[in-house]
């Protein structure tokens, strides 16, 4: 085979070494790959439109109500401290830390929803099996861009790290907002696991 | 897909590949016609910006170290607590599991990820073949996978400083190093982000083009 008049709606090209296949949709489970650098570059899994959207909506809903209710508690000679989420990114407002105070409000409160929203945006009318949204592309695109960005996960590592220095100093005890934030993290890994980037662009061209 | 049995690049093709869809357009093309981003058959200057994000990431890790990530104020005495002295201090409590996992959030990755940062971008301009491209292809994957775990430390601080006040009897409070530390991993994953990984395949195991 040589490809000496290319069509390019016909190909595609491996985002990670730039290398020419012609394009064919694999089926659902298959997994196409690059050969010559190993990238998947079509991975798609049957109902992964339901799949996303139900876990976006899931995630979406735990964290309004991780964001205000008690997210841990302390107890130390009788004095009781407790702390939100909201507390956590506000502790860097005082004392010139204020830039840094809406970097971690971004990195764990707004970049996370506003992703969900983006995804919840373009695969909504999917899922209703009607044409995408005015703009959905610029959603999805944004969607994936602002992924290493969005830390939730990370949070929560940050969380256990800091009971373990305080357990000699006071009792912890977890809130509803914890247990609330933890699922939201296990949730947005499961979406990011699910969701095939390509696969979405496929079904959101021919949509 | 099929496998075609003489391959071939989208450039060496004449034509320009879109990383978010995977779809080709005639080369000189701006933006993709399927999905709408922003098209470069190479990212231009990828390198450059790669070694100006590492800089500068380099620059804010120097604070980072040097001036205290946690103040500590307990009936009146003030302790602070550098990157390194929380990990010393998490020993004194015995929590050898967590010290081990901050020491590797916040020592060891950024200074490893200067490193393969470092070593892609110089490997890249070696002689053809010296390095696989596979590997660095990995490492570059391993970089962008685990550079954002750093933050860790800077959530521990906020958190801490969130929960821990109780007026005059102890309170915890971020100290400058928090914010120098959290530049320095937002700078290194943008320089990871820069690197445009076809350059790592281009330089080490080009086609026949």
């Amino acid at each position: 085979m040589s490809i000496s008049r290319p069509d390019p709606s016909r190909l595609v090209a491996c985002p990670t070494c730039d290398t020419l296949y012609r394009f064919e949709q694999p089926a659902p489970r298959q997994t196409a790959a690059c050969t010559r650098c190993g990238t998947v570059i079509f991975a798609p899994r049957p109902g992964a439109i339901s799949t996303v959207l139900a876990l976006a909506i899931a995630a979406l809903a735990l964290m309004a109500i991780a964001l205000d209710f008690p997210f841990l508690s302390m107890t130390a000679n009788g004095l009781t401290a407790k702390a939100s989420v909201i507390d956590a990114v506000k502790s860097f407002a005082v004392d010139d830390m204020a830039p840094l105070s809406l970097a971690i409000a971004l990195l764990i409160l707004l970049l996370p929803s506003l992703r969900l929203c983006l995804l919840i945006y373009v695969t909504l009318p999917l899922f209703f099996g009607l044409r995408p949204w005015p703009g959905a592309r610029t959603a999805f695109r944004l969607n994936v861009d602002l992924r290493p960005w969005s830390m939730a996960e990370i949070f929560m590592v940050g969380v256990a790290v800091a009971m373990v220095k305080v357990a000699d100093l006071a009792t912890i005890s977890f809130g509803p907002a914890f247990w609330a934030f933890a699922a939201v993290a296990i949730l947005l890994a499961a979406k990011d696991a699910v969701t095939c980037e390509r696969t979405i662009w496929h079904i959101l061209r021919s949509a | 897909m099929a496998h075609p049995e003489i391959r071939l690049t989208a450039r060496a093709a004449g034509l320009v590949a879109c990383r978010h869809c995977a779809h080709v357009w005639p080369a000189g093309s701006h933006s993709c016609g399927f999905c709408g981003g922003h098209l470069s058959s190479r990212v231009p200057q990828s390198l450059q910006k790669v070694w100006a994000w590492w800089t500068a990431g380099i620059i804010a890790y120097i604070p980072a170290n040097l001036f205290p990530m946690m103040k500590t104020s307990m009936l009146g005495s003030d302790t602070a607590s550098t990157i390194l002295g929380g990990v010393v201090e998490l020993l004194h409590h015995h929590a050898y599991f967590v010290a081990i996992v901050v020491f590797f959030a916040s020592v060891c990755i950024p200074i490893a990820k200067f490193m393969a940062i470092a070593w892609i971008a110089t490997a890249i301009r070696r002689p053809r073949g010296s390095v696989s491209a596979h590997q660095l292809h990995r490492v570059h994957d391993v970089v962008e996978f685990i550079g954002r775990w750093s933050m860790i430390d800077v959530f521990v601080v906020a958190i801490l400083s969130a929960l821990v006040q109780f007026s005059v009897v102890v309170s915890i409070h971020p100290g400058l190093a928090a914010i120098s530390f959290a530049a320095s991993v937002g700078f290194t994953m943008l320089s990871a982000q820069s690197l445009d990984p076809r350059l790592i395949y281009d330089a080490s195991e080009p086609l026949h083009e």
